[in-house]
């Protein structure tokens, strides 16, 4: 034997995709560094203060939030120029998504500022914006949720689209006749007719979810086709029918909005209050389920099997656990979820149905799964940064910048496609998620 | 003393016979070896035993009583418990998980008793010798490791009798030892174990009693005692095998290949070719031996221009490729023999036709750059399918149509059917029958004597002792031995490959 | 890719017709000079339109508020006369007169290119869903050049084609190189893709350089007449007849496509990624560069689709110019199994919704959104044939498998 000489081990300190996230981090930072000197601190002389309210008229509790323009943005400016050389030369290792969220809070605070000082009106409400954070958070997070639920045992929901807007019209449709503008018997703040129109959406959602789960599982049809056929259906079905019955009977398509309930204390606490625990039940639903759902994919019996079908079907074929079953399960599970998402576009904000009004919040909500890394909490965090982008948007519409209203309304859009290009790092989807199973 | 018997059992594929009216027996504190070359029926015939196939035909007994299983869960009712081929365990779950999942010791609302699964899944391992950590991720541990906790999660289900498929295949020789131990343990706890596979001196060694299936078909029975490994071979291929490659001695001419301190990451980053350095000469095989997932798959992929390089050069037929495209590589008169057929090798809905043109398609006489010229290559095909003995009904037809061993075959004339300098061939025989293995090694004989350099890397340790002129052993990414071939035995590669050099 | 996959059950009656070759499908391989299996091509599409056209008459019997109302024999009467009524003006509007089925042509053109767009896609495996977003930048570029130029029409048409492409091939180009450099999925970036385009647009009507003086609403002006697509019954003299050159150029995109696909190596080196990236990228392809061409040359299509609806309907562009076709061709470019020749079919046939649905709109009330699910509907067949051959007790052919990827790859 000619023992083969013995080299030294190699030493890879960061492999070649880290550095080129990190390149890419750094020069995001510089350009945002860029960007506040330039644009927003050109102006630092005689830019002025502006004003974060924290608390609404109503509960003069917390103080407002004033600051110099000139300054944060100067501040925020250098900051970000450092953070970007930092990230260039070393990287941040292990902290890169931390120092990421650190350096967009940042520029958002900064760029807010600017925009509130530059505006006539020289402040806006904080608390109003973190409250329509949260609002607007919920359909993405239920969306999301559904697409959790059906990707963790493999089925790639793409009809999450279609389940929100079915939801959102039977729900008013079911709720309009019932309630027929007032009724008497309320529970939480709500008619019972109301609550009978959320259960109707929820069905729907399960319905869809279950055609979904028959053409993927059982007809092993590609579940990407599906959900978008789904999607196509229901926003035709939709469309179809909101003409066909609500445009000449607006009493169909009158329903009841579920009212905000402040949970007591709670909802008393200055600005977390307010933005927490005042929504009506489609917000605290969200909460609930994000936490019932973690509850049950992490630490039941039930979970563990779901996640085994999604990771490794065979696996759990081998076992004695039903694949097909599980599966079915588990996407129905998910369009019932989607279904009360649905729902709150009607019943929990604006009580009538309009052609497509979920614009795209599924797709979103599909974005959030993944940027949620396949998980309830995850889904909910990506939620509220998408719900983010939606209120700001806003904020800055009511501000008026000057930035066309279109471009505003882009950015959650562009968000999402920044998530996906993995600006926040690769996760991994279940092993076995989109492929059918087929047993002999 | 419980006895397990299966009767008359057929099943049927679309186009292949399966498993032809066969007949089985085995008994408490028994190890029956069976045996049967790749693409016989074992695996099938198991998985109907284990209820994850339904038969066509036949009945399953237990004590005498017909049993009749639904899925798997029903085969585990019954106490049986099945060892897969492919291991069945959750990458991403933790030892415990994968022990529990099916029959999860849970609390009230269904919440999972994770202390009281810990606590079972030690017992276990500690009364039959089965040393895993409770707590480890399965994609973290090593395959021997895996093996174990396949073997606990079996138990844990009270399995009388154990079905092992294939359970050596991914082994060290010094684990397969290790393992006929436990097996042993097994036997003498009174469990009944059906123990397959396609390596003769193994069912030899441990069984006690041996049946041979062959195309599907039960063809006989033999005594381990009395019988020898040329009768075995006999039964199980149905005519008498050459077990060595006939070659002459290896007359190396020019260095082809050569890699210097080459370092080459996995698909997570980590260094899975750490630092090595090796050639190969004109007219010389080398083999790479080692267990699977110790760099070999990173280092052809390295070579071939799929991967790239951290570190390190490499240089064919004198020239700089360590930055290379695959398409330069194929440039440079390299043929590429692809670890797994399916997932690169072929277009498996292509026709043979395409997939003959694969690599080649763009250049003369297939096209002109732009527009292909299907009737050249059609006619090469054609020339090609009968030069190298690819049994199809057309060159039209596609890919999939054809038997594991004919794929192989293809890409070996697609390889081979051009003039060239190197070969890198991965685990070329994998999976399939023995005519076409003796073929494909005849083939590689035959490029060698034509002066190509080979590397040919095979987790088959008969494989490569039997092909290579000089062989490699990688051990965790680093090459740890290395011997002249046809000087050195199974034993000394096997410490080597179990990383003892180091 | 996997090998093709069984349904967990197949059916158990397959041995009833030995299929000997009819002699229709001799005369129809003789006649196209194609040699397949035209029963079983043809099988399936033609009874998922049958069961989809069906199932639609359910809905607008089923969808009859009188009979939520208050159920009677004669209220369901109405309600069936109805569907009757509608579904034979969805076949006058479409084939019943010249007028119709020029109607019918004319939608075809954006269709049947579209679809083209989306069929390519497919081809290489990617799913692209931003058919309508890559439409309205093409349609833009095609109203920049139209509102700008005004040369000879033999050349300004061509240069609105171009352009068209130009603009169009930008947009899927994105999404192309997104998937290419990042992973992310073209699946969700396309969809994004599309809002933002839509959101562009109306930005872009609200310039100087698209918006007529003195309009405030979103609209662009007229483009020149010289870039307007001929009308190919122009010399008949008759306002009503619309069909227009673009189903000229929608046809020799379809050849130039199956060209591509299947003569040249380019083609082949999409059909290689399509099924199976990995065997691409052993055998020397340049996985990245082709997702981002397949994309460019789908967003192309899609572009010149885009234009035909301005050069060839419209004359100037306002919001949602694309009309939902983009989306449409999803369906159609399943309907013709992501070959040329049976999206040229589908185009036709989609065309003919569209035009006949108009008349059912006008003529019985019906919403013409039916059509979508109508479309929607063929699709689910034609993707689960088990369903047809539930149906109809028929024998079909196999399921279309897997033609996307999922988020893993
Ligand atoms: N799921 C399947 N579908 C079709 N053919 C199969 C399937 N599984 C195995 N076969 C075929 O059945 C035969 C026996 O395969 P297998 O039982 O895996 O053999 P062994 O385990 O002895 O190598 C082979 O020809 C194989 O190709
Ligand atoms: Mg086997």
């Amino acid at each position: 034997m000619t023992a083969a000489a013995t080299t030294p081990d190699a030493v890879i300190v960061r492999t070649p995709a880290e550095i080129k996230r990190s390149r890419y981090l750094g020069i995001t930072y510089l350009f945002l560094a860029v960007v506040v000197l330039w644009f927003f601190a050109r102006w630092s002389v005689d830019l002025g203060n502006f004003t974060f309210k924290l608390a609404r008229p109503t509960d003069p509790s917390a103080p407002d939030l004033t600051l110099s323009a000139g300054r944060v943005t100067l501040i925020v400016g250098v900051i970000l120029a450092a953070m970007g050389g930092v990230q260039l030369a070393r990287g941040f290792g292990k902290m890169n998504n931390l120092v990421l969220a650190i350096g967009l809070f940042l520029f958002i605070f900064a760029f807010l500022g600017w925009a509130t000082a530059q505006s006539s009106i020289g402040a806006f409400s904080m608390v109003g914006m973190m409250k329509t954070t949260i609002v607007r958070s919920v359909p993405i997070t239920l969306g999301a949720l559904a697409g959790v639920m059906s990707e963790r045992v493999a089925v790639i929901n793409i009809a999450i689209e279609g389940q929100l807007l079915g939801g959102a019209f039977v729900a008013v449709v079911v709720a309009s006749p019932l309630t027929g503008g007032e009724d008497p018997t309320l529970i939480l703040g709500s008619p019972i007719g109301g609550w009978i129109g959320v259960g109707a959406a929820v069905f729907a959602g399960m319905l869809l979810a279950w055609v979904l789960a028959v053409l993927s599982i059982r007809y092993v049809v590609d579940q990407i086709i599906v959900g978008v056929v789904i999607t196509i259906f229901v926003t035709g079905m939709t469309s179809f029918l909101a003409l066909r019955w609500l445009a000449d009977n607006p009493e169909l398509n009158k329903g009841p909005i579920f009212k905000s309930i402040g949970i007591p204390l709670l909802s008393d606490i200055p600005f977390l209050g307010p933005v927490l625990f005042d929504h009506n039940i489609f917000v605290f639903g969200s909460f609930i389920l994000v936490a019932f759902l973690t509850f049950l994919l992490f630490r039941t019996r039930w979970g563990l099997r779901a996640r085994a079908v999604g990771e490794h079907p065979k696996a759990a074929d081998t076992l004695g656990v039903n694949v097909y079953r599980t599966r079915y399960l588990n996407v129905i599970i998910g369009g019932a979820v989607a279904g009360f998402g649905g729902a709150f576009f009607t019943l929990g904000s604006v009580g009538r149905f309009d052609e497509n009004m979920t614009n795209g919040r599924g797709f979103i909500g599909l974005a959030a799964m993944i940027f949620g890394r396949w998980h309830p909490v995850g889904a909910m965090a990506a939620g509220l940064v998408f719900g983010f982008a939606d209120a700001m948007s806003q904020t800055l519409g009511i501000l008026q910048t000057g930035i066309p209203s279109e471009f505003l309304g882009m950015v959650p859009f562009i968000a999402t496609i920044l998530v996906v290009a993995g600006l926040v790092g690769k996760a991994r989807p279940p092993a076995a998620d989109g492929q059918p199973y087929i047993k002999q | 003393m419980a006895t397990l018997e299966l009767r008359g059992i057929t099943k049927r594929f679309p186009g292949v016979l399966a498993n032809d009216s066969v007949d089985l027996k085995v008994s408490s504190g028994e190890i029956l070896g069976l045996l049967g070359e790749n693409g016989a029926g074992k695996t099938t015939l198991m998985n109907i035993l284990y209820g994850l196939y339904s038969a066509d035909e036949g009945e399953i007994l237990i004590d005498d009583v017909p049993q009749s299983f639904a899925g798997p869960g029903d085969a585990i009712a019954a106490g049986i418990g099945m060892v897969h081929q492919h291991f069945m365990l959750v990458p991403v779950f933790t030892v415990t998980e994968n022990v529990v999942l099916g029959v999860e010791p849970v609390g009230p609302g269904g919440v999972i008793n994770i202390k009281e699964a810990k606590r079972e899944v030690r017992e276990i391992s500690q009364r039959y010798g089965l040393e895993v950590d409770p707590d480890a991720i399965i994609e973290d541990i090593p395959v021997g490791i895996q093996q174990r906790v396949e073997i606990i999660k079996v138990l844990f289900r009270n399995a009388e009798f154990l079905i092992f498929d294939e359970p050596t295949a991914v082994l060290t020789p010094q684990e397969i030892e290790e393992f006929f131990g436990i097996l042993n343990g097994l036997r003498e706890a009174g469990k009944a174990i059906i123990f397959i596979t396609h390596k003769l001196k193994e069912v030899i060694e441990v069984s006690d009693d041996i049946a041979v299936l062959r195309r599907g078909a039960m063809v006989g029975g033999a005594d381990p005692a009395t019988t020898t490994e040329a009768d075995l071979a006999n039964l199980m291929v149905g005519r008498p095998v050459e077990l060595v490659v006939a070659k002459e001695d290896s007359e190396p001419g020019a260095q082809v290949l050569t890699v210097s301190d080459l370092v080459v990451l996995d698909d997570r980053d980590q260094v899975a070719v750490n630092s090595i350095s090796f050639d190969v000469k004109a007219g010389e095989i080398v083999g790479v031996a080692g267990v699977q997932g110790n760099g070999q798959t990173e280092l052809v992929e390295a070579l071939t221009g799929l991967r790239g390089v951290a570190a390190g050069t490499v240089t064919i037929g004198g020239k700089d490729v360590t930055h290379a495209t695959p398409r330069q590589i194929h440039e440079s008169s390299v043929a590429h023999v692809p670890e797994d057929r399916q997932r690169s090798g072929l277009v498996m809905s292509f026709s043979i036709t395409e997939n003959m043109v694969l690599d080649g398609y763009y250049h003369e006489p297939y096209s002109s750059g732009i527009k292909m010229d299907w009737d050249s290559a059609r006619s090469k095909a054609e020339e090609l399918v009968e030069q190298y003995d690819v049994r199809t009904p057309g060159t039209e037809v596609a890919a999939n149509t054809l038997s594991g061993g004919n794929q192989q075959k293809v890409i070996v004339a697609r390889e081979f059917g051009r003039d060239v300098q190197l070969v890198v061939a991965s685990q070329p025989t994998r999976g399939i029958d023995v005519g076409s293995i003796e073929y494909i090694h005849e083939r590689i004989v035959e490029e060698r004597d034509q002066g190509a350099a080979l590397l040919i890397v095979s987790t088959e340790l008969d494989e490569v002792m039997a092909l290579s002129d000089r062989i490699l052993v990688m051990f965790d990414g680093k090459v740890v031995a290395e011997y002249r071939g046809g000087a050195v035995t199974a034993e000394e590669i096997g410490l080597a490959m179990a990383g003892a050099a180091t | 890719m996997t090998e093709p996959q069984l349904p967990p059950e197949t059916p158990a009656e397959d041995n009833e017709s030995a299929e000997p070759e009819s002699r229709w499908t001799a005369f129809m391989n003789d006649l196209t000079g194609v040699n397949v299996d035209w029963r079983s091509a043809l099988l399936v599409p033609v009874l998922a339109i049958i069961a989809a056209l069906a199932v639609s008459v359910v809905i607008i019997v089923v969808s009859d508020i009188e009979l939520w109302r208050e159920f009677s024999l004669s209220a369901l009467g109405d309600a069936i006369g109805q569907a009757g009524s509608a579904m034979w003006a969805l076949f006058t509007g479409s084939f019943g007169s010249l007028a119709a089925v020029s109607s019918t042509l004319a939608f075809s053109a954006p269709l049947i290119l579209a679809g083209l767009s989306v069929a390519i896609g497919f081809k290489a495996g990617l799913f692209n869903i931003g058919a309508e977003g890559q439409m309205l930048m093409g349609g833009m570029a095609a109203v920049a050049l139209g509102i700008t130029i005004d040369i000879p029409v033999f050349l300004n048409v061509p240069l609105a084609v171009i352009g068209a492409m130009i603009g169009g091939g930008i947009w899927g180009g994105i999404a192309g190189l997104l998937r290419a450099r990042t992973g992310a999925h073209e699946v969700i970036t396309t969809i994004m893709l599309n809002s933002i385009a839509g959101l562009a647009v109306i930005w872009m009507l609200s310039t100087d350089f698209f918006q007529p003086e003195g309009r405030q609403d979103p609209v662009s002006e007229d483009i020149a007449v010289s870039a307007r697509l001929p009308r190919l019954l122009g010399f008949l003299d008759r306002n009503d007849l619309r069909v227009h050159f673009g189903i000229v150029v929608a046809l020799l995109a379809a050849y130039a496509i199956y060209w591509v696909l299947f003569k040249s190596t380019i083609g082949f080196e999409f059909r290689a990624v399509g099924f199976n990236p990995d065997a691409a990228h052993y055998a020397g392809m340049k996985v990245t560069w082709l997702y981002v061409s397949v994309m460019g040359l789908a967003g192309g299509l899609a572009g010149i689709a885009g234009m035909t609806q301005i050069n060839g309907l419209l004359y100037r562009a306002s919001p949602g110019f694309a009309a939902g076709i983009g989306f449409d061709a999803i369906s159609l470019a399943l309907l013709g199994r992501s070959h040329p020749a049976g999206v040229v079919a589908a185009g036709f046939l989609f065309g003919a919704l569209r035009a006949g649905g108009l008349d059912m709109q006008v003529a019985t009330d019906v919403p013409i959104d039916l059509i979508g699910v109508i479309q929607a509907l063929v699709v689910v067949f034609i993707a689960a044939p088990a369903l047809i051959r539930a149906i109809f007790r028929v024998k079909t052919g196999e399921e279309i498998g897997q033609l996307t990827t999922g988020w893993g790859t």
